[in-house]
């Protein structure tokens, strides 16, 4: 399998730039209504008769899985469960319409042409889908990182007459006034979110999400990283909604099931300031209709391009190829509620994280995001007080250029435009970020009229925390070329070593403890350690041989800049943990640990003894909770009520997590 | 008694005389025993020694004089005279063959006329074993001929190789005991002088069980049961009759119908396969459903094994005394020693049978019909379904219709099914049915199952459907034939799985063999086609065909074999079973012990271990 991978992520990266269509060049020259009126009679897929969507629902709860559930539920009559199981049905359902799959491509038509330059399709990618929508039941898999690309993908099989999909979306969309029926009626499907111990609930989704697709009615969408990541960063994916999509093929109810790792990438993205306050604990507006028309006003802003790549479809039949042994539904009725086997569990958990590294490989790398890894590494008082070089700046973004195509990485980089005009026409875009003004390149910070009353040292810092996260959220959209070598680099500075096995050992530790930050396919530890070492070498930063690794005076600059890149990281999961270990209480809450960190960290950046500001993020606090848990260094002792593991975190943890 | 046999043979007579117009409008008993083979005399006549391979294919499947083949008009005929598709012009099939196979005429692989004996190692004697078998006087022969047609079944791989005349290990010698004593006699020999046994029945094995184990040092001595082939005694009051194991098929029915009576066991290969390889293999019968399979059908067996004979001392309907030795006995696959004589019910034949036929929108409402039938458990004698690209292959195999009445008539029954009635002729499958019993019980039963299929949207398509449905079971193997002439190799397997699995397992493992030969190169679509052909109250037995067109392949029995293989695998992980009735042979032991677990295995092995500790019956099927 270990062939499989790696063919999977290289053919995802290995396209040409050539290879994208702008999709909305010809829809500026057509009428939107006639476009919206166009002929749509898409090939959908062969192993399907004609359902309605009554008929899905009817299919969903005359089920034998169901039944059994019913059977199950104690305390209220059958009837009583039956009408609750219908009423959450009705609740979860898509209605799926073709006049209003008309309304919606009219509508987002139009916003998309006001919002984008261009969208840019893979027109390989989405031949290769329309081919594998007709084989077998096809799962869209998209990452999301705004959302302006909610319906995207059904904008683009409209427009190429491919079947549109239903989507998985959380349920505060459906309570939105009219949208919701809107967004219902083009193919949404709503799930509630904390669904927690609700048995019923649970078996009525997946029954409802395995019906989709066992039947192939319609191509499914969802997005497995669970929910748009503040960050840009991918996030590690969930598995519930994997494990029922895979389901049917476990179970031999269906041949294959198809994946479509789906990589949209932004240049701008729409809520980039939204989701940086979000990060530091100012709450997210409710989705609410009236709120979507207050957010008119982003429609008179330019957001550049964004680029929609349709990864290779992937066969699950293919993937699973003895990691599973269907047979074990041999003795038992299949539709009988059972936990997976752990066989079963590790293999949708590693199915999942090959999607979210396949949609990394496909997404584009823009000229920005080179940009915000380097200014994030200049200090900060250079950007908000002085600035920081342009012409500085501009050569280093060039180095770094270099290196993302060393390390094959998929940039972004408008051909036939002379360097200077893609580095003055990028900070241009990004006017709310920084501004460049006689030779130099600034930190714009909000609310920057001084008219005001002054602000506190620690209002000083949320400010600047502010626009920092902004830029730490484009840097993140490249980091993923950079994880693995970076963690190699890390593992050199730290260990002093040359010794291939210690750096290896090393390397394993950092890879474990951040795997809730990065996105690392379990069990691919040495594989992800040839990688990093073979691109260092590859890019003359190291000299490899059978058992050591030696750095190169050459090396120097992309070792120090892959260290820096992570360094935040580091600082940021150190200072938790120093707080964890110092701070004698041994039962917290979340509710008490979220400020108290922020706290700390706040009166530590003032004081100079720290020089990040990624710790203050509430994504960043709760990856390292997650971490300290699946590194069962704290235990959770009921929702929000946590207790450290004093002799494991006084233990392996800290003192092999370098203070430095 | 013998006033009803008289008129049996009468009305059959009848049938064959007016074939092909024969219609069976009312539904009297118009019928052979089975519906494609014309009862000839083709049986030799009892005395007359080694008969059999001189009207038989040497390298094919049945009589000599039957064969597919394409005359010089370029249409596809069947010639001889012993079915009722013989001598008749098939207008269809070079279409079908073509389309489906991407084949032509053009581009032949004749097979190699005449064996080669040169090609046929020469056999290794055990001369003390030869010497004391002279001396009891019992016939055998080392002829070449003799042998090579006793070294192998009807898999694939053994008849391409004896097609292209590649011959590889076969037995030393062949022995034809002419009864019980002599099996007993000639087993003490072998079990004296160390030689290897392998018994021979029909031949009609599609499990490689017939293959001699290449690793074998020892002298290998076919033992050929087709001497043994008289009903021994028929009990009326008990409706028993008592039989020697080499008797094939056609001869117990054609001999029990003589005096009013059948057993009802037909198993596609009746025409050739012999009851001791029934028992040995657990056949089942098409009409198991009035009948039963084997191991329902045999009330006693007697068995020479190198410890002795084994049988019961008493023919009581059933026992409690502990587990049933006929169990390791049947499926025993020629292991354990020679069946030589079973007792087995018989009933008296049937005064009435009618074929009819179902046609379903799809698959799913073909399947969920026969689910219902079951459950309702009204199956008549057979019920089969056949899906879409069986169906269209049965269509392709229509003799040519000789009035301008019956082609309108059918270009009407087309046009009601798909325009009117909206059936998708790319989607819609036929369920073939034969019922049988008393007059007024098929009526009705045949009524309460058109009933229910009408439920699930089936529509009734005529009793000739039906006939040429069952009619395509016999002539299949002759076709594969006809296929491996223009470059088309082909084989079906079988399984048995739980209802809720059916749809599953059919698209699963259809879809399977499609990729895999794609994969593994094949340049034409292959024929990957199903039919279930069985159904029991907790699940039915599905039979699968599967060809394809190997022009450009290097070695196409290998990939063949591949493909075979992993649709296997694909059956065991739906949960189908390793084997409903084909048994294991040597072809899909590596399978055993996951089927039958470790301890499953060591029981199994400890037996064999009692009853032939030397292996003399070392034809190493099954473990």
């Amino acid at each position: 399998t270990s062939v499989v991978v790696l063919v999977v992520l290289r053919t995802a990266s290995l396209k040409d730039e050539e290879e994208f269509t702008d999709i909305l060049e010809e829809r500026r020259r057509t009428t939107d209504l006639g476009y919206a009126l166009r002929t749509f009679n898409p090939q959908p897929y062969k192993g399907a008769p004609y359902s309605s969507t009554s008929d899905l629902k009817k299919a969903v709860l005359e089920s034998q899985y169901l039944r059994y559930i019913i059977a199950l539920e104690t305390g209220s009559s059958v009837e009583k469960v039956r009408q609750e199981a219908r009423g959450i049905l009705e609740e979860m359902s898509h209605n799926l319409q073709l006049g209003f799959i008309r309304l919606m491509a009219y509508t987002v038509n139009k916003v998309f042409k006001r919002l984008f330059r261009s969208i840019y399709v893979n027109m390989e990618g989405l031949n290769m889908l329309q081919q594998a929508i007709q084989e077998s039941p096809v799962i869209l898999m998209p990452n999301h990182r705004s959302y302006v690309d909610f319906l995207i993908v059904s904008f683009i099989l409209f427009t190429y007459d491919i079947p549109i999909p239903v989507i998985a979306a959380g349920i505060p969309l459906a309570s939105m006034k009219v949208v919701g029926e809107i967004l219902r009626r083009s193919g949404a499907f709503f799930i509630r979110r904390a669904i927690g111990s609700d048995k019923l609930y649970w078996a009525v989704l997946s029954e409802y999400v395995r019906t989709i697709v066992r039947t192939g009615c319609a191509p499914l969408e969802f997005y497995v990283e669970g929910f748009r990541s503040r960050t840009l960063k991918s996030v590690v994916p969930k598995l519930g909604m994997m494990d029922m999509v895979l389901e049917p093929y476990f179970k031999g109810e269906v041949f294959d099931i198809t994946l479509v790792p789906i990589s949209i990438s932004y240049d701008r993205v729409v809520e980039e300031s939204l989701l940086a306050l979000e990060l530091l604990g100012v709450p997210k507006p409710k989705e609410s209709t009236t709120g979507l028309f207050k957010a008119s006003r982003v429609l008179q802003e330019d957001y550049g391009c964004m680029h929609v790549n349709f990864g290779r479809p992937l066969s699950v039949r293919q993937l699973c190829e003895g990691k599973i042994n269907r047979s074990e539904y041999n003795l038992i009725p299949r539709d009988l509620p059972q936990r997976p086997s752990t066989e079963i569990q590790d293999c949708v958990n590693w199915v999942a994280h090959l999607i979210v590294r396949t949609q990394e490989e496909g997404s584009l790398i823009s000229p920005w995001s080179l940009m915000a890894c380097l200014l994030l590494q200049a200090p900060i008082t250079t950007l908000t007080e002085e600035g920081l070089q342009w012409h500085g700046l501009t050569e280093k973004t060039l180095w770094l250029r270099k290196l993302v195509l060393d390390f094959r990485g998929r940039l972004n980089w408008p051909a036939h435009t002379p360097d200077s005009d893609v580095m003055s026409s990028t900070v241009a875009l990004h006017h709310s970020i920084v501004h460049h003004k006689a030779g130099r390149v600034c930190l714009v910070q909000d609310g920057d009229p001084a008219s005001q009353d002054p602000l506190s040292p620690e209002e000083g810092v949320m400010r600047t925390a502010a626009a920092v996260l902004m830029l730490v959220s484009y840097r993140n959209q490249a980091l993923h070329v950079f994880v693995r070598p970076g963690i190699l680099a890390t593992a050199i500075h730290i260990t002093k070593s040359t010794q291939k096995d210690e750096l290896f050992s090393f390397f394993c530790f950092l890879r474990d403890v951040f795997a809730n930050e990065f996105i690392f396919i379990p069990g691919r530890a040495s594989q992800d350690f040839d990688e990093a070492c073979s691109l260092l070498q590859k890019c003359g930063a190291v000299h490899m041989s059978e058992q050591e690794v030696t750095v190169l005076e050459t090396g120097l600059e992309v070792l120090s800049f892959l260290q820096k890149l992570l360094q935040p990281f580091l600082d940021s999961y150190q200072l938790i943990f120093r707080y964890l270990c110092e701070n004698g209480a041994h039962v917290f809450t979340e509710k008490q640990f979220l400020p108290a960190v922020q706290n700390l960290a706040t009166k530590l950046i003032l004081s100079g003894d720290l020089h990040t500001f990624e710790v203050l993020s509430s994504d960043t606090q709760k990856n390292v909770l997650s971490a300290l848990r699946r590194l069962e260094a704290v235990t959770k002792l009921r929702a929000g009520l946590y207790i450290t593991q004093k002799e494991l975190l006084g233990g392996s943890i800290p003192t092999r997590f370098p203070l430095c | 008694m013998s006033g009803f046999s008289d008129n049996i043979m009468r009305l059959s007579g009848r049938m064959l005389s007016q074939y092909p117009a024969q219609r069976d409008w009312d539904g009297k008993l118009t019928r052979a025993p089975h519906p494609g083979i014309i009862p000839t005399c083709s049986i030799v006549t009892l005395s007359d020694n080694l008969p059999k391979q001189e009207i038989m294919k040497w390298n094919g499947w049945g009589y000599s004089d039957s064969k597919f083949l394409y005359n010089k008009k370029g249409q596809a005929e069947f010639t001889g005279k012993r079915y009722r598709l013989s001598g008749m012009i098939i207008p269809g099939l070079r279409e079908w063959m073509e389309s489906t196979f991407g084949a032509n005429l053009q581009h032949k692989t004749p097979a190699a006329p005449i064996l080669n004996s040169s090609a046929v190692q020469p056999p290794t004697l055990n001369e003390a074993f030869l010497k004391e078998l002279k001396s009891t006087g019992i016939p055998f022969s080392h002829d070449a001929e003799d042998r090579v047609f006793r070294s192998h079944g009807h898999c694939l791989h053994e008849i391409f190789a004896l097609r292209e005349g590649k011959i590889g290990r076969v037995p030393d010698l062949v022995v034809w005991p002419n009864c019980h004593n002599d099996v007993v006699k000639i087993v003490e020999l072998a079990c004296k002088h160390n030689v290897c046994l392998m018994p021979y029945g029909g031949g009609t094995s599609v499990s490689s069980a017939l293959e001699c184990p290449p690793e074998e040092t020892r002298s290998i001595v076919s033992l050929d049961t087709s001497q043994m082939n008289r009903i021994l005694w028929i009990d009326e009051k008990n409706l028993t009759a008592h039989v020697e194991a080499g008797i094939v098929g056609q001869d117990l029915e054609r001999l029990l119908n003589e005096s009013g009576y059948c057993t009802g066991h037909e198993p596609d290969s009746m025409e050739f396969s012999s009851l001791g390889g029934w028992v040995a293999t657990r056949a089942s019968g098409m009409k198991k459903n009035i009948y039963g399979n084997i191991e329902d059908l045999v009330v006693h067996i007697k068995m020479v094994t190198p410890q002795g004979v084994i049988e019961k001392s008493c023919q009581g309907p059933r026992m409690s005394t502990g587990p049933d030795v006929h169990h390791f006995i049947m499926g025993s696959e020629g292991t354990l020693g020679v069946v030589t004589e079973v007792t087995m019910k018989i009933r008296p034949m049937p005064e009435y049978q009618k074929y009819g036929s179902v046609v379903f929108p799809n698959f799913e409402m073909g399947v969920a019909c026969l689910r219902e039938v079951a459950r309702q458990r009204c199956a008549p004698a057979s019920i089969r379904l056949m899906d879409n690209e069986q169906f269209k292959f049965g269509h392709a195999l229509k003799p040519q219709v000789s009035s301008i009445f019956t082609s309108f008539l059918d270009g009407l029954k087309k046009f009601y099914i798909t325009k009117f009635k909206g059936f998708d002729p790319n989607r819609l499958c036929v369920a073939t049915l034969l019922f049988e019993g008393d007059r007024e019980k098929v009526l009705q039963h045949e009524k309460q199952v058109y009933d229910i299929a009408a439920k699930f949207g089936g529509l009734a398509a005529g009793e000739d459907n039906g006939q040429r449905g069952y009619m395509l079971t016999f002539v299949i193997a002759y076709l594969r034939d006809l296929g491996m002439d223009y470059y088309v190799i082909g084989e079906s397997f079988e399984t048995s799985v739980p209802w809720d699995r059916v749809l599953d397992i059919c698209r699963n493992v259809k879809a399977r063999i499609v990729r895999e030969c794609k994969d593994k190169g094949v340049q034409f679509p292959p024929l990957s086609t199903c039919r279930v052909t069985q159904t029991y109250d907790a699940g039915a037995c599905v039979y699968f065909y599967f060809a394809f067109n190997y022009r450009g392949l290097s070695d196409p029995v290998h990939v063949y074999e591949q493909v075979e293989h992993a649709a296997r695998e694909e059956i065991l992980a739906n949960g189908g079973s390793l084997s409903h009735h084909h048994g294991v042979g040597k072809l899909r032991k590596e399978w055993m012990r996951e089927t039958i677990s470790s301890v499953g295995m060591g029981m199994l092995k400890s037996v064999k271990d009692y009853v032939d500790p030397n292996n003399i019956f070392g034809n190493r099927n099954l473990l």
